[in-house]
């Protein structure tokens, strides 16, 4: 390239040809990018500008009758109806729990890993398996093995400590059934992520602190904790994001059963579950969508504070 | 694993050193007992299962036998099997062939507005599966794809491409530039620069994020029982319609479950190291 400038009778085309090189390389960079930026947008946002606008039309697949275009006709509805009403509250109830409940816990556990002891790497892996199990598989697991008022050995275990009754745990408390579940499938991903923080602490600063006195418990909170911050909010948010969406565990431990229905499972029964009102469902879906992007957002700004880094 | 240890260590007394050690034992063996006790009901008798628990029994296979043996009209074990592996390889293969060059892009050669780029891929999977289920389902049976691997191919695809990005970006964005600078200078081509300075370092990177996708598509369910819940079906599906629950079932159910999430769990465990990353979205190393 260096001759082309260097040599006069060209030098005219010069601003053109450096133009020209920086485009194709421009493009040359881009290429690698593009089949998967293609295929994404074309699978994942066809559908959702669909469901947006199916979400104005009322539209019935098994009455016959045409579609027909109603605004916001369905969302008006939407509030009106008690059966969202409830399914939103779950909806709240569920992810909060197991969310919070699945960050204490796997802030505990991780301090407890984060330090050396014998058989530290296979106690690791026993912690972080229930996380790897098959959802539905997890869900019939804990609802038969573990909580079924006839075989169950946690009513077993009840049983011999005195207590006459088994708990119908799923038919009782079908909601907190779930987010039992849930929270011993995600305390392994919360541990996870709490211990990569604690690991990425500056030794020299904890020495430091303690050789001014400090003692563990004020290490812990004026140092650790602080430090922690943006790991248990990407934990939270994360976390946040997938359990919204829970479908698989509600389906196998009470098939939606008394209030356990959250909203991904509630578009489901309202649609393809039976209902066929697909402009409903899928106004109902949009609400989802809405609740999770306030999450999303801030997850976003937070990934990139941490990309920054 | 956690070699880096940095936790209260210096100083502090033996004992209560032991006790941590103790109580992290307790918990681990908490956690996995469920799993444990799943393994253990699936090599007994349905009596057996059904009792008083014990820990000790005859072991049979009889659970495995049945639960695998195929009967007309119903989805089998081996069909099941099949189909997940297919969908789950063949979708896993597309995600790393699209995604390794893209992530190489993003770390290596930066384009314009690659920060863009990436967040637009992450976005998409904070959209609840459920909002796009109707057109999904819609657009499926329009095209004749209900039912088919094909659908849950593309829809896995979908679903682990945005991860995997993530995930290798950044491991690619630890090779040392100063690596590549060199092979550069080297005149070595961009086929000779990859294989000989960033494979080697990436490799085990790339090894991850195959076993993490293949994870989440293996688990999937609610797509799978939306949109192919009949020919072609997955594992998922299998392990949820093949034991009748009538009459005692628990072991067989026991057995159908250890034999659906054994294969994750394995690559789980292979790929644990380096899971982390991939989970937190490339945030945590």
């Amino acid at each position: 390239m260096t001759d082309v400038v260097q040599d006069q009778s060209v030098i005219v085309d010069r601003s053109d040809e450096v133009e020209r090189i920086a485009k194709k390389e421009a493009w040359r960079r881009r290429l690698p990018i593009l089949p998967a930026l293609l295929f994404t947008i074309i699978v994942t946002q066809i559908p959702f500008a669909l469901s947006v606008f199916y979400s104005l039309t009322d539209w019935n697949i098994v009455s016959g009758v045409d579609r027909e275009f109603i605004g916001f006709g369905n969302y008006g509805e939407l509030f009106g109806s008690s059966l969202f009403r409830q399914a939103a509250w779950t909806t709240v109830v569920m992810t909060t729990a197991s969310v919070l409940l699945s960050v204490f816990f796997g802030t505990l556990i991780a301090i407890l890993l984060d330090r050396k002891f014998f058989g530290q790497g296979f106690v690791r892996t026993l912690l972080i398996t229930p996380f790897l199990i098959t959802p539905v598989v997890a869900g019939q697991t804990w609802s038969t093995s573990m909580l079924n008022p006839q075989f169950g050995v946690v009513n077993w275990l009840l049983e011999r400590l005195g207590k006459d009754d088994p708990i119908q745990f799923a038919g009782q408390f079908p909601t907190w059934t779930i987010v039992a579940v849930l929270v011993w499938q995600w305390t392994p991903f919360m541990m996870l992520i709490i211990l990569a923080g604690l690991q990425g602490q500056d030794p020299s600063v904890l020495e430091a602190a303690r050789v001014d006195g400090a003692n563990s418990r004020s290490i812990f909170f004026q140092i650790t904790l602080p430090q922690l911050r943006p790991f248990l909010e990407l934990g939270t948010l994360l976390g946040s994001i997938y359990l919204i969406q829970v479908f698989d565990h509600v389906e196998v431990i009470t098939g939606g059963g008394p209030g356990s229905t959250n909203l991904p499972y509630f578009v489901f029964q309202r649609s393809i579950g039976g209902g066929w009102e697909f402009g409903q469902a899928s106004a109902f879906s949009i609400v989802v969508v809405i609740a999770t992007i306030i999450f999303a957002t801030l997850g976003l700004r937070l990934l990139s504070s941490l990309l920054e880094e | 694993m956690a070699s880096s240890t940095t936790g209260p260590v210096v100083g502090e007394n033996k004992v209560s050193g032991f006790i941590f050690g103790v109580i992290a034992w307790i918990v681990g063996l908490m956690f996995f007992f469920p799993i444990f006790w799943l393994v253990l009901n699936s090599f007994k008798t349905e009596e057996a299962a059904n009792g008083d628990p014990v820990l000790f029994f005859t072991p049979t296979l009889e659970q495995y036998r049945e639960v695998t043996a195929s009967s007309t009209g119903l989805l089998s074990f081996g069909e099941a099997f099949f189909n997940s592996a297919w969908v789950v390889v063949v979708s896993t293969i597309i995600v790393m062939v699209l995604a390794i060059p893209a992530a190489y892009s993003l770390a290596i050669r930066p384009v314009e507005k690659w920060r863009d780029v990436l967040f637009f891929f992450i976005s998409t999977k904070f959209l609840p599966i459920a909002a796009a289920i109707l057109p999904l389902w819609i657009l499926a049976r329009d095209l004749g794809l209900l039912n088919t691997r094909l659908v849950l191919i593309i829809l896995y695809t979908a679903l682990n491409l945005p991860l995997a990005v993530w995930m290798l970006r950044s491991f690619f964005a630890e090779v040392p530039r100063e690596l590549i600078e060199a092979s550069q200078m080297d005149g070595a081509s961009l086929m000779s620069q990859i294989r000989s300075v960033i494979l080697p370092i990436v490799s085990p990177g790339i090894a991850a994020t195959a076993l993490l996708s293949f994870i989440f598509a293996w688990n999937e369910f609610f797509l799978a029982v939306q949109l192919n819940p009949v020919d072609g079906s997955t594992v998922p599906i299998w392990v949820t319609t093949a034991v009748t629950t009538r009459g005692l079932f628990l072991a067989k159910l026991s057995a159908a479950s250890t034999l659906a999430t054994l294969p994750v769990v394995l690559a789980g465990w292979a790929a644990q190291k380096r899971m982390i990353r991939g989970l937190a979205l490339g945030a945590i190393k």
